[in-house]
């Protein structure tokens, strides 16, 4: 695997650590500055430990490079300062704060892509002044949505957006990183396949806290035994399992 | 009637005190989830060097006594910034070396006031006014009740405004609830540690120079003995919430006074009581988060 200039985010040997325990091991892949990019694998694999180890967010060694600079050795928030917007699993607002306020505190400079965000999430707009922790499941992902995407970041690390949400907000939140993705390369972790097919341009799998698989997101997609084989469902199944 | 209102008064002076203590404790917990053993401390060596300044002004002068505050406050939110950013630091999610860092560094302050300022207490002189009382529906308040209400409303108030409507504000605000998010979203949040522990250090220092017009005198364990009652206060009302935690000194003080005079000065006991009740009806505090 060699590093290109065309990819924004380089990962080698990374290892990530919590308490002590072993979640990410040796991973190595690259994420391209366009498109978007799944990280995908069974329940368990370290995909989210993979995202929080490129952040810092867990005890991690190994090699990530963005845009060409070495951050793993910087803090979690030199590393985000660098252009990394980051959806975390479980929204994880604010919930004590306002809308205005979650999304206030999310900006780091005053080159803001507020018209995105209000046109992607208008209902936003009109609950700017209401506490985050009294937002449904839904509208709580549209502000973690929106806190990522208010920066003009490099990159989105974008984990399990569709959790736990109704089909129809799934269908929004995928409408969003849809038109996001147009402006923001995406690493995105996710379970549901027909989010995968919809949004992914390239696939990394991880079994074991390992990649095993990188190519073209068709390239899985397509092949049934290859489904069965990394993700554990069939070709046709809503979501990946164990 | 008077005695009433007199316990009620005095028990709110009393609380005053007990949030300038309580609310620093509250707001390092909250953000940092560190028991901070030696918030004492920050308030024991504002009240001396408040007072060393006042001494050399005018002894005895509001003005002297409003330089003794402002020295108090800056002092103690040295002391505290420096505190963070050299020991405590190091330890973030070390609980037991913080609680052993912090309790030493505590007993070693006191060893050292002692051997700055001597270990008999310093009588400090204020304003003539604040020794007088003022009669209130029968009862006659000693003057310094009220201003030491006062200023921990000002405090108080201060703290709100600027949590509300600063961006250090917001972030600590966000910190209490999710600290590693706030990281996560490019914030350096130990900047945000290193102001907590400067305001609760100037609260404390200003509350140090406080009680020490409260109990007519300084000395080296001035600071352990509030912050026992303090830390009881910050329990009760809820670890990391501030509202909590001034409701809780007014409640606490209001019952010591009142179990002092009626239960044959079984306030402490009181107190021990009421924390007693609150672990085991309600652990999280009056108004703190759940678990």
């Amino acid at each position: 695997m060699s590093t290109s200039t065309s990819n924004i985010l380089t990962v080698r040997n990374l290892y990530g650590r919590i308490e002590g325990q072993q979640v990410v091991e040796d991973v190595s892949f690259d994420v391209p500055d366009t498109g978007v990019t799944a990280l995908l694998g069974r329940n368990g694999v370290g995909k989210t430990s993979t995202i929080k180890s490129i952040l810092g967010l867990i005890d991690r060694s190994g090699e990530v490079t963005l845009g060409g600079r070495r951050v793993d050795r910087l803090p979690t928030h030199k590393v985000v300062q660098l252009g990394i917007g980051y959806v975390p699993e479980d929204r994880e607002v604010f919930g004590k704060l306002t809308v205005a306020e979650n999304l206030k505190l999310a900006e780091r400079s005053a080159l803001l892509n507020r018209a995105l965000v209000e046109e992607l999430f208008p209902d936003l707009v009109q609950r700017q002044a209401q506490l985050a922790g009294t937002l449904s499941g839904g509208q709580q992902q549209m502000v973690s949505l929106a806190r990522a995407l208010l920066n003009q970041n490099r990159l989105l690390l974008v984990d399990e957006p569709t959790k736990g949400l109704s089909p129809k907000i799934v269908g929004e939140v995928a409408q969003a990183l849809l038109a996001a993705a147009k402006t923001v390369p995406i690493l995105l972790v996710e379970q549901n396949l027909q989010v995968i097919r919809q949004l992914a341009d390239r696939v990394v799998v991880l079994s074991g806290g390992r990649v095993v698989f990188t190519g073209e997101a068709t390239e899985l997609l397509d092949d049934p035994e290859r489904i069965q084989r990394y993700l554990g469902v069939h070709s046709g199944s809503a979501e990946v399992n164990a | 009637m008077s005695t009433i209102v007199l316990l009620l008064i005095t028990g709110l002076g009393l609380g005053a005190l007990y949030f300038l203590v309580a609310s620093g404790l509250s707001l390092i917990y909250g953000l940092m989830g560190v028991l901070n053993f030696a918030h004492g401390s920050f308030l024991t060596i504002g009240a001396f060097i408040g007072w060393e300044v006042a001494l050399r002004l005018s002894d005895g002068s509001w003005w002297a006594l409003a330089a003794a505050m402002l020295t108090g406050a800056v002092v103690g939110a040295l002391v505290a910034a420096a505190t963070e950013f050299f020991l405590i630091r190091r330890l973030y999610n070390r609980h037991i070396e913080q609680v052993l860092v912090t309790v030493g560094l505590a007993l070693a302050s006191v060893a050292l006031f002692e051997g700055i300022w001597g270990t008999d207490p310093t009588y400090v002189t204020s304003p003539s006014w604040l020794g007088q009382t003022t009669e209130i529906l029968g009862a006659r308040i000693p003057n310094n009740r009220f201003m030491l209400i006062v200023v921990a409303v000002l405090v108080l108030v201060s703290i709100v405004l600027f949590l509300k409507f600063t961006r250090y504000g917001l972030i600590i605000r966000a910190g209490v609830e999710n600290r590693l998010m706030v990281t996560a979203l490019g914030i350096d949040v130990r900047r945000a540690f290193t102001l907590v522990f400067a305001i609760g250090g100037a609260a404390a220092g200003l509350g140090g120079v406080l009680a020490s017009i409260y109990y007519g005198y300084v000395s080296a364990h001035i600071g352990g003995s509030l912050l026992i009652f303090a830390f009881i206060v910050t329990v009760i009302g809820g670890l990391g919430s501030l509202a909590g935690a001034a409701i809780a000194s007014v409640l606490v003080a209001v019952l010591q006074q009142f179990a002092n005079f009626y239960l044959g000065g079984t306030g402490d006991l009181a107190v021990v009581l009421a924390l007693a009740a609150v672990l085991l009806l309600r652990p999280r505090g009056l108004l703190g988060a759940k678990a």
